[in-house]
């Protein structure tokens, strides 16, 4: 035991948690994204909604997002004690300081990340904590009938405070009621300051993975030029194009559809 | 470059400092009539000379070989390691690469592991120390070896002996934001682990190497690249992943335990 300890304490072995902590991070972001595409869907929330009723209800999704707030959390720490002993190899620093070919993202990771820390703050907060452990969102009741498969959507107050989730058959009409989480991004995105913040967070986001996923690979020692292009161009163009702009579409979207109202 | 008179007039400002307990400060020389073809460390002699003159401390600073090979030069010069031309060594960077009337700001190199002896010069025993900790290779005595008896393909050779030409300036450590050492460390560690005579303790090698460049106080690498810019060897930040590979294969998949005495510098 004392010996993986020692292998975890040092300063290549602290990398290597950043490394890995930081990739399992990078997948959640897919499933993440993927499955709020479902906010696009025109159909009042009702499948974004049956989503995030799946999501914390399902319990091997349940275990892996603890395991998902555990690296979240350990990636954090690992950057704090990282960056405070980096610090602390240079007591004196240098008068001058010439711009050096290197790039942005890689010399900025200790201040993007804490953005991105700050931003997991108030979006979790928002939206997972109320969800989850407060009675401030809302239910929706879906009525669909199943002839003519037509689906008439109205509010909903359930008998009991920790109503979740209820589905029931009046003849050829199903009736779906679930927690309305929908309306309370619907909410928030109709204000600019929050869609700003989402929008700077998703900046913060393209430049941190830009240097850090392929930096990961690198920690591994992963840098084979067969596949090293490989995941340069994943880092590039999946974890900082496609992933940013694609979670910056949803606030950027929503509150455009808001001004329509 | 240079004025009418085929010479160069420069403020210099160098950073002064009687010892490592001691707090330092920048103080300002002229540097005059100064040959656009005198090396940097030509210029500095001839500047030291009039200190001289005037009966005060002259400039330390480190220097030896003065062609580029022996790693002891080591001026932090207009906020770069070696100044301000790429893969050189400051006793090779000549005062054509200056202008006339330019302020040039001279500074030591900067980590918590290279102590300022005086002056511009750093104490980087540390590096001795890393090297001493497994930086070598076990050879039975007896009679010289035939030349080529261990064939080594072409491609292994030249990746090894890029490694090796790392000349232990220390420029990686002053360019790294971290004050880290990680590029000279996986050098000298890249460097045997290629080879095969360096197998037998390539394992206990890299465990012990890493354990005491811990132990010196340097920072940690972020993959940033600002040592292999400034590196006046060119050693790649391949290196690094080769030292992290094997760290991990030697910690994480192997059975061979290390016990790193020496730690502590």
């Amino acid at each position: 035991m004392s010996e993986l300890k020692q292998t975890f304490n040092s300063s290549l072995g602290k990398k290597l948690i950043m490394a890995l902590t930081g990739l399992f991070l990078c997948v959640f972001l897919i499933v993440h994204l993927g499955g709020n595409l479902l906010l696009f869907k025109h159909d009042n929330g009702y499948s974004f909604n049956m989503y995030a009723n799946f999501l914390t209800h399902f319990p091997p999704i349940e275990v892996i997002a603890y395991i998902l707030y555990l690296c979240i959390i350990v990636h954090a720490i690992y950057a704090y004690i990282l960056t405070t002993n980096n610090r602390h190899a240079r007591p004196v620093d240098y008068a001058v300081h010439t711009k050096s070919p290197v790039s942005f993202s890689s010399k900025n990771m200790g201040l993007l990340g804490s953005i991105l820390l700050v931003f997991i703050v108030i979006h979790m907060g928002d939206f997972w904590y109320k969800y989850k452990f407060t009675h401030s969102v809302g239910y929706k009741e879906y009525r669909t009938n199943l002839l003519t498969n037509q689906t008439t959507v109205t509010d909903f107050t359930p008998q009991t405070a920790d109503f979740e989730h209820s589905q029931s058959f009046d003849g050829d009409t199903e009736i779906i009621r679930v927690k309305d989480l929908h309306s309370r991004i619907v909410a928030s995105f109709s204000i600019w300051w929050y869609v700003l913040i989402y929008v700077i967070s998703m900046v913060a986001l393209s430049f941190h993975l830009v240097h850090g996923f392929q930096s990961a690979f690198h920690t591994f020692g992963w840098v084979h030029r067969k596949y090293k292009p490989i995941y340069e161009f994943i880092g590039t163009w999946l974890f900082a194009v496609i992933i940013p702009l694609g979670f910056a579409a949803m606030p950027i979207v929503y509150f455009i559809q808001s001004l329509n109202k | 470059m240079s004025n009418a008179n085929g010479t160069m007039n420069l403020t210099l400002k160098v950073w002064r400092q009687p010892n490592a307990q001691t707090a330092g400060k920048f103080e300002t020389y002229k540097a005059e009539n100064i040959s656009p073809d005198m090396s940097f460390l030509e210029m500095l002699d001839v500047v030291n000379e009039s200190i001289i003159h005037t009966k005060q401390d002259p400039i330390h600073f480190d220097h030896d070989c003065r062609e580029g090979i022996c790693g002891m030069c080591s001026l932090y010069i207009n906020g770069r390691p070696h100044g301000p031309k790429r893969a050189i060594t400051t006793c090779q960077l000549h005062m054509r690469s200056f202008t006339d009337g330019e302020t040039i700001t001279i500074e030591p190199w900067r980590a918590k592991a290279f102590p300022v002896i005086k002056d511009l010069a750093v104490d980087r025993s540390a590096f001795d120390r890393i090297q001493q900790a497994g930086g070598y290779i076990s050879v039975n005595t007896g009679g010289v070896p035939d030349a080529n008896e261990i064939p080594i393909p072409k491609v292994i050779a030249d990746e090894a002996f890029n490694s090796a030409t790392c000349i232990q300036c220390g420029a990686c450590v002053a360019a790294c934001k971290n004050a880290s050492a990680m590029l000279f460390t996986s050098a000298k560690i890249t460097q045997l682990a290629l080879l095969p005579q360096g197998q037998p303790e390539r394992y206990r090698r890299v465990q012990s190497m890493v354990a005491q460049m811990d132990a010196e106080g340097f920072g940690s690498c972020t993959n940033t690249g600002a040592c292999e810019a400034e590196c006046p060897k060119e050693i790649t930040l391949t290196n690094i992943a080769h030292m992290n590979f094997d760290f991990f294969s030697a910690k994480l998949f192997r059975e061979e335990e290390v016990h790193a005495e020496n730690h502590g510098g």
